[in-house]
């Protein structure tokens, strides 16, 4: 139930005091309210739920800590596979 | 999709639980909250992946698993009025009342709908001004900005046939009266990702201090959810008790503030009932006087029933992280998701049905 998936909006506008975009999620394309991202234009990613965005992805903290991850699975190559074993 | 695959990569899952396995030199316990986490867990098996030393007991929070007994009775009893539309998420249709469940109201011939988002129950609303129409309000701090948008919008349309069966949960203080209760045994928590996206995590740092707990916000996918928990146990191996934020691209400190004011704009707080738990204080909302038109419960002469589980269900145990789904006797046997004895064998985020989608061959074997 409390489950949001990332999506990119491709557009945004102002309803009557609503604000609704077009929000791409893989190949889908579906509706949302971005009432709650004010600070979100288009090409930007939001995190979506229940219809609504409830955040902007932090494009810069994302690719961050991202890189310490990947550095991390590139050093798993040097190590046995599936060796969870405390040592 | 981007934000999603990254975050499910094998090798960096692997490299983290190398990682967790080098430095948990001592037995902990430590518990994910949100049953969204628990779901990755089991359909990944991350628990599998970690060392000895880490267990992984599974919390309260599932919103469909704690919403009371008599909350999904009272909803019944609406339904089959043949003046109500109830409208309501997708998972609630399953989960049993007292002597009953909406699906079967539905095959009954109740008009019971389900839906996406609280934006689809306004347009049934609009779409049928001659029904009353009643949405099933439910869910954490993740949800309540969205309904409460629900609430709002139909106040300021005057939508006189909208109003919502409200019960709602929140985080903190339920992680409190966990802390607080001398059966627990988890030494750190991953907080839920979504529900501090809308509400920060400053709540979280006196559940840390007070209990002398870390916690990390964390997200959803496996590598968030192991990295969480590398973090987690860094912490308790230096012995310290500090709230970290692992789930950064979605979280800031001080959350959603657009988000928390919908919320307050339409919601209080209020004592809440968990279902197995108990009442616990201030751990629900409820609609403010200003919204009474569209509050179901002032609406409508509901009668107060009161309720009580089925004696061989431990889900209460279950939610509290004291019992595994495994330990139940009735688990995969008088249980199953088809024939729920509790709500936690329903919601796909439930800790039993959870368990019993990744997990039951491996217990029967």
């Amino acid at each position: 139930m409390c489950l949001a998936i990332p999506g990119k909006i491709l557009s945004a506008e102002d309803n009557d005091g609503l604000r609704v975009g077009r929000v791409q999620f893989g190949g889908i394309v579906r509706s949302a309210r971005l009432d709650f991202v004010p600070e979100a234009a288009v090409g930007d990613y939001v995190m979506v739920h229940v219809g609504f965005a409830i955040s902007r992805v932090d494009e810069k903290e994302a690719e961050r800590t991202y890189g310490i991850l990947r550095e991390m699975g590139a050093l798993e190559t040097e190590l046995p596979p599936e060796d969870n074993e405390p040592v | 999709m981007k934000y999603l695959d990254e975050y499910r990569d094998g090798k960096i899952a692997r490299a983290l639980a190398a990682e967790i396995a080098a430095i948990a030199i001592r037995p902990w316990v430590l518990m994910e909250i949100c049953g969204g986490q628990t779901h990755t867990i089991m359909r990944y098996g991350l628990d599998e992946l970690l060392p000895r030393t880490v267990e992984l007991v599974h919390g309260p929070g599932c919103p469909v698993c704690v919403t009371p007994l008599e909350t999904v009775d009272r909803a019944i009893a609406l339904a089959l009025r043949p003046e109500v539309i109830l409208v309501s998420y997708g998972d609630m249709l399953r989960v049993p009342g007292s002597t009953s469940d909406l699906f079967r109201a539905k095959a009954q011939g109740a008009d019971v709908r389900i839906v996406y988002s609280p934006v689809e129950a306004l347009k049934t609303a609009k779409a049928n001004p001659d029904r009353k129409v009643v949405f099933l309000s439910i869910g954490f701090e993740t949800t309540a900005p969205a309904n409460a948008m629900a609430a709002y919008q139909a106040k300021r349309e005057d939508l006189k046939n909208f109003s919502m069966l409200v019960s709602h949960v929140l985080v903190p203080p339920a992680v409190r009266a966990l802390l607080a209760s001398p059966s627990n045994r988890v030494q750190g928590f991953i907080a839920p990702g979504h529900v501090c996206t809308v509400m920060g995590f400053e709540e979280y740092e006196s559940l840390a201090s007070d209990f002398s707990v870390p916690i990390v916000v964390g997200g959803f996918e496996p590598v968030d959810l192991l990295q969480a928990i590398l973090m987690l146990v860094r912490q308790l191996e230096n012995g310290e008790t500090r709230v970290e934020n692992q789930y950064v691209r979605s979280v800031s400190y001080e959350g959603n503030r657009p988000a928390q004011q919908i919320l307050k704009e339409v919601f209080e707080i209020a004592d809440q009932k968990w279902r197995g738990i108990g009442v616990i204080p201030g751990s629900g909302l409820r609609l403010r006087e200003e919204y009474a038109m569209h509050d179901a419960e002032k609406i409508f002469d509901l009668d107060l029933i009161s309720a009580d589980e089925p004696a061989e269900c431990i889900s209460a145990l279950v939610l509290q992280g004291v019992k595994k789904p495994v330990d139940c006797p009735a688990f995969a046997i008088h249980c199953t998701p088809e024939n729920p004895l509790g709500a936690p064998m329903v919601s796909a985020e439930g800790a039993c049905a959870a368990y019993y989608h990744y997990r039951r061959h491996a217990v029967a074997s």
